[in-house]
C-alpha cells in the first residue's frame, strides 16, 4: 500500500538568536492510510516539531515530507489538526465555529450545515450549535473543535495532545469517542501524547522517540486483540499492562541514557 | 431549611437593595448641596458673581439662548465635530494599526517615531493646521485628529500582538492567507478594545474639538467660552461648559450602549 504521508530522513533546525539547534535529525517514517499512530517520548523529542511537519506548519531543513506521494508546501484541509485546548473563537457561534475550515477553504455550501448538525449530534452535543464557545464545558469544547476540524473532511488527523487539558473521566470518554469516530469515518490520524497509556490504548503502533535530537528510538506494534477494542476497554485487557511496561521501560531508559551524557 | 434559605436570600437582596438607595440619595444630595451652595454664594455675596455667576442666572441664560434659537446651532456644531473626531480618530487609528501588522518591517522602522509623537502634546500643531487647512471645520477636526490617531494606533496595534498565536494557528491550518488570518481572528478579536478606544477617544476629541475652537472658530461651544471671556461674560462661560458637561455625559453614554450591543455574547475564556 502506498503511505498517505511519509518522511524522508527529515532533519529539523530551528535558528533562534542565541543559536542553531537541532530539533530532529534524519526521521524516516510511513504512515498507511487508516493508521493510528502515536508519538511518544521525553520532553524535547521533537514530538511537536514532527506534528507540525506532517501538518505543513513548517518545512523540513533536510529530506522530504511527502503526502500521498507528493511534496508539502503548507498546511491544506486535507490534514486536519486538533490543539492542546480547543481555541474555539469566542466571539463566534458553535455553528461558526464549526463552519470555520470550509469557510476559509472557501467550500462552505448549503448542506453543510446538515452535515455540521449530524456530526454535532454524534458527538453528544443537540443543541448547541447557537450558543457561545464560553457556554460549554472544557469536554463539550474539545468536542466541537473535533468537528469543526471533520467539517473540512481531512484524510489525516494530526493530535497534539488533544486530551491532556481535560478531566480523567471526560478524557476516557474523549479517547473513545475519537477512536470510533476516526474508524468510522476511515481517517488515518497520528497522535502525540504524554501518556504512555493513551497511546497504547488507541494506537496500531506507538513510536518511540529518543531526544536531542529527536530520532526514532523504537516502534512497537500494538497486538491486535488490544487494537481493535475501544481505548477504554483495551485498557482493562490482559495484555495490556505487560505492553505498558514495555514500553515504558524502553523510555525509562531513554531518559536515563539522556540524564548520563552531559 | 427551605424557609430559612429563603429569608436569608430576602435579607440578602433588601440589604443590596438599601445600599443601592443609599448611594444613589447620597449622589443626588452632593449635587443639590453644590448648587444650593452656589446659587446662596452668589445671592449673599460670598463670591464674586462677575467671576462665577450663580446656578439662576446660568439657567436663565441656557434658557433664553436655547429658545430664542441661538444656542442650538453652537451645539450643533461642536457636536458634528467632535463626532468627526472620535469616528476618524479610530478608524484612522485602526487602519494604521492595521498597516502595522501587516508589515513588521514597517512597524520596526516606525516605532521610534510613534513613541516621540505619542508622547508630545499634538495641540501644539493646531497653529500649523490652521493656516494648512484654513480656519474652521476642517482644521479642528484635524486638531481633534492628531490628538486621538497616535494613541488609538498604538493601543490597537498592541491589542493585535497580544492576540493568543494558537487562534492564527487555527485559520492557517485550514490553509488561510495572512488577509484570511486578520478577517477572521485579528479584527474581530480586537472589536472590544477597538470600541473601547472609541470611548477614550470621545474625550479625547472633546479636548481637540475645544482647543480648536479656541483658535479659530466663529462658532460652537468652545468659540462660546472664548468670546464669553473676551466680553467678560462669565456667565456664557460657565454655561457653555455646563453644555459640554451635559452633551459629553451623553455621546459617552451613547458609544457605551453601542459597546453594549456590539460585544453581546462575546467573552474571553
Amino acid at each position: 500500500m502506498r503511505p498517505v504521508l511519509e518522511l524522508k530522513h527529515v532533519s529539523h533546525v530551528y535558528v533562534s538568536e542565541k543559536e542553531a539547534s537541532l530539533a530532529i535529525e534524519s526521521v524516516d517514517l510511513k504512515v498507511q492510510p487508516g493508521e493510528f499512530i502515536s508519538l511518544v517520548g521525553p520532553s524535547g523529542c521533537g514530538k511537536t516539531t514532527l506534528l507540525s511537519l506532517l501538518a505543513g506548519l513548517l518545512l523540513p531543513t533536510e529530506g522530504e515530507m511527502l503526502f500521498h506521494g507528493k511534496q508539502v508546501k503548507g498546511p491544506s484541509t486535507k490534514v486536519g489538526y486538533m490543539l492542546q485546548q480547543d481555541y474555539l473563537f469566542p466571539w463566534r457561534t458553535i455553528r461558526e465555529n464549526a463552519l470555520l475550515g470550509l469557510e476559509v477553504s472557501k467550500q462552505l455550501t448549503d448542506n453543510a450545515g446538515e452535515r455540521m448538525e449530524q456530526l454535532l449530534a454524534d458527538m453528544g452535543l443537540d443543541g448547541v450549535a447557537d450558543r457561545y464557545p464560553h457556554e460549554l464545558s472544557g469536554g463539550m469544547r474539545q468536542r466541537v473543535a473535533l468537528v469543526r476540524t471533520l467539517m473540512a473532511s481531512p484524510e489525516v488527523l494530526l493530535l497534539d495532545e488533544p486530551f491532556s487539558a481535560l478531566d480523567m473521566h471526560i478524557k476516557l470518554q474523549l479517547e473513545d469517542l475519537v477512536q470510533l469516530t476516526l474508524t468510522r469515518l476511515g481517517k488515518t490520524a497520528v497522535l502525540v501524547t504524554h501518556d504512555l497509556a493513551e497511546a497504547a490504548a488507541m494506537s496500531d503502533r506507538v513510536i518511540l522517540l529518543g531526544s536531542r535530537p529527536g530520532r526514532i528510538r523504537q516502534i512497537f506494534d500494538i497486538p491486535p486483540d488490544i487494537r481493535e477494542l475501544p481505548p477504554t476497554a483495551a485498557r482493562r485487557s490482559a495484555g495490556f499492562q505487560d505492553l505498558f511496561d514495555s514500553i515504558w521501560s524502553e523510555l525509562e531508559a531513554e531518559e536515563g541514557e539522556e540524564a548520563d551524557s552531559p | 431549611m427551605n424557609s430559612m434559605l429563603k429569608r436569608l436570600h430576602e435579607n440578602y437582596l433588601t440589604g443590596r437593595k438599601k445600599r443601592t438607595a443609599a448611594v444613589i440619595s447620597v449622589r443626588v444630595l452632593i449635587l443639590v448641596a453644590f448648587v444650593g451652595l452656589w446659587e446662596l454664594a452668589g445671592r449673599l455675596g460670598w463670591i464674586d458673581v462677575l467671576l462665577f455667576s450663580y446656578p439662576s442666572k446660568l439657567w436663565d441664560q441656557l434658557y433664553t439662548t436655547m429658545l430664542d434659537g441661538t444656542l442650538p446651532p453652537h451645539i450643533a456644531v461642536t457636536v458634528m465635530e467632535t463626532a468627526a473626531g472620535f469616528v476618524l480618530g479610530t478608524l484612522l487609528g485602526a487602519a494604521l494599526a492595521a498597516l502595522l501588522w501587516w508589515y513588521p518591517f514597517l512597524s520596526r522602522v516606525l516605532d521610534p517615531y510613534l513613541v516621540v509623537l505619542n508622547s508630545m502634546p499634538k495641540v501644539a500643531l493646531g497653529p500649523i493646521f490652521i493656516v494648512a487647512l484654513g480656519p474652521g471645520f476642517l482644521s479642528i477636526v484635524a486638531i481633534t485628529l492628531s490628538v486621538t490617531v497616535i494613541i488609538t494606533t498604538l493601543a490597537i496595534y498592541n491589542r493585535f500582538r497580544d492576540i493568543d498565536t494558537n487562534y492564527v494557528k487555527v485559520v492557517r491550518l485550514f490553509g488561510g492567507s495572512r488577509s484570511q488570518v486578520f478577517r477572521l481572528v485579528i479584527l474581530p478579536a480586537s472589536f472590544p478594545v477597538i470600541i473601547s478606544t472609541l470611548k477614550v477617544n470621545v474625550g479625547l476629541a472633546w479636548v481637540g474639538v475645544i482647543v480648536g475652537e479656541f483658535l479659530t472658530a466663529k462658532s460652537g461651544l468652545g468659540y462660546l467660552i472664548i468670546y464669553g471671556f473676551q466680553v467678560f461674560n462669565f456667565t456664557l462661560v460657565l454655561s457653555s461648559l455646563v453644555v459640554i458637561a451635559i452633551v459629553a455625559a451623553i455621546m459617552y453614554q451613547l458609544v457605551a450602549l453601542l459597546e453594549e450591543r456590539l460585544t453581546r455574547g462575546w467573552r474571553e475564556r
